[in-house]
């Protein structure tokens, strides 16, 4: 999307109350107009861009910098990896993009921003503490004083489909399974994404034809039906894409000890 | 509800920090004002949560329902605070299990029992009072990631003037369209993570028909005695070390980076 388009997007959101902005992709920084796209975000709300990490260049981290300083609002940097260490990222990012990501994470540092580093679990979940301080420690290594991390849960799509296993047909929400659900918790519930092809219900089903909801925020406000595998992932992980600051619990159907 | 009030004290997370409270309240009376208001969240992070209750009683304090005083008062297994990270949620465990554990029979009916909003008028203004969001009671509406567009079509939906809230810690306002003005009213229950060991709250003032004013108050209060009562409770060194150093050392991950650079940690 180019600058104007996003601009378009931006003043439609007024109306609507948008509270914040993720920006992803493809690698979001190989649009020429995302520097100048971002500085513009800042001018209308939070800003979160989500990057491979590897494309960025001193000079548009010093002007980004610079429009977060003058901004109230946070621009918050998500570099997403597919594992904690080079023999799990790259088979699936490509050969030394985890040492690249490392060194965008290092160099987001030196520009005072504090990058939120984005992986999917590709771990068992046993091994948790041991995988996330490994990877603590070596970004504090690379200059990172404070490590902030998200870890995601995986999404049995794409790629994945065929790495792990499809969703099963099986593997639906149910009307039963939301009695008494949060169902905030479902991205859908809280946000829209916005491509060039209009607005789309969630960043995960974005290639998904039924997606499209409109061609503006405002013609977007439709409820959906929960009738994908990803769907599943969303109703038991919750808010698998908004930033920990988002303040959405994590759903842990907690009871009552009485 | 409609109240001739022209001045009232508005109170954030107490976190069971009942020595703020008490020099809080103290400071609030000899002020002057027409009433007090409690956010919600009454326990939380400190020691003996049930030394709270009789103050907010005996100032006749009107409180509303945070995620805290939910979980607590229906002895749910968790806080719902709306964190998401791993290393934020431990540490609210901890907080959380020594908080139930130690909260009364009383204690959690009366916590049961308070509402999720309160609103009043203040001459022309219509006020609303909430814990996180008027929507979701652990919705955190830091300053650096709530867009002034959101909270205004928020107020226009809600047709009210001015909105309260806290459940981040970190006190901010903002004015809006038309005279609007939401506050964060900030926490008495622990400093807010810029390097200073006073806590805080707010008032909130009607002049004239004039637009609503907001007025933030530092409370300045014996923080070593809450440090050393929280060290006998067995409560985590971490939360000490927050009290008597002003810096947040657990539950960082939900901050936004800007909030997190003006931190220490």
């Amino acid at each position: 999307m180019s600058r104007a388009q996003v601009r378009t997007h931006l003043d439609e959101s007024v109306d609507v109350g948008v509270k914040e902005y993720y920006f992803t992709g493809g690698e979001p920084f190989l649009n020429p107009e995302m520097v100048p796209i971002l500085i513009d975000a800042l001018e209308y709300g939070p800003a979160t861009v989500l990057t491979n990490g590897t494309v960025l260049k001193e000079r548009w981290l010093e002007q980004l910098a610079a429009a977060e300083e003058a901004s109230c609002y946070s621009l918050e940097f998500r570099i997403s990896i597919d594992g904690f260490c080079a023999e799990q990222n790259d088979p699936i990012r490509g050969e030394g993009t985890f040492d690249r990501a490392m060194e965008g994470v290092a160099l987001l540092n030196e520009f005072g921003f504090l990058p939120i580093v984005t992986a999917a679990r590709s771990w068992r979940l046993e091994e948790e503490d041991r995988v996330v301080d490994a990877f603590l420690d070596r970004l504090r290594g690379a200059g990172c004083r404070r490590p902030r991390l998200k870890i995601l849960p995986m999404l049995r799509l794409g790629a994945e489909e065929t790495r792990s296993s499809p969703y099963a047909a099986s593997d639906r929400v149910t009307e039963a399974m939301l009695e008494g659900y949060d169902t905030s918790q479902f991205i859908c519930e809280q946000s829209r994404i916005v491509s060039d092809r209009g607005v789309h219900v969630c960043p995960i089903l974005l290639e998904m034809p039924d997606s499209l909801l409109g061609a503006k925020l405002g013609d977007a406000d439709k409820s959906f039906a929960l009738k994908h595998g990803a769907c599943l992932t969303c109703y038991q992980h919750g808010a698998i894409c908004s930033n920990p600051s988002a303040g959405y619990r994590v759903p842990s159907f907690s009871k009552s000890t009485e | 509800m409609s109240i001739a009030a022209t001045r009232v004290a508005l109170l954030g997370g107490i976190y069971s920090n009942y020595l703020a409270l008490q020099v809080a309240l103290r400071q609030i009376r000899e002020a002057g004002v027409d009433a007090i208001y409690c956010l919600g969240d009454l326990g939380a992070f400190g020691p003996y949560p049930d030394r709270v209750f009789p103050l907010l009683q005996q100032y006749d304090v009107q409180s509303i329902q945070g995620n805290y005083d939910h979980s607590v008062g229906h002895a749910l297994d968790d806080c719902r605070c709306g964190y998401t990270d791993p290393r934020d949620n431990h540490y609210a465990q901890k907080s959380y299990d020594y908080t139930l554990e130690n909260t009364s029979s009383a204690g959690r009916t009366l916590l049961r029992g308070l509402p999720e909003k309160i609103q009043f008028e203040m001459g022309k203004h219509r006020v609303l009072l909430c814990h996180g969001s008027p929507t979701k009671v652990n919705e955190f509406l830091w300053e650096s990631t709530t867009s002034t567009h959101y909270l205004n079509v928020m107020l226009d939906d809600l047709e009210v003037d001015c909105l309260c809230a806290t459940h981040t810690g970190i006190k901010w306002s903002r004015h809006l369209n038309g005279d609007k003005r939401f506050v964060n009213v900030g926490v008495l229950g622990r400093p807010e993570n810029d390097g200073q060991t006073c806590v805080w709250y707010a008032i909130l003032s009607e002049h004239d028909e004039k637009p609503l004013e907001i007025q933030f108050v530092p409370v300045a209060y014996d923080f070593q005695r809450l440090a050393r009562e929280m060290a006998s409770e067995g409560l985590p060194e971490e939360f000490q070390e927050t009290i008597m150093t002003g810096w947040w050392t657990t539950c960082l991950e939900s901050l936004p980076a800007k909030e997190r650079k003006r931190g220490r940690f």
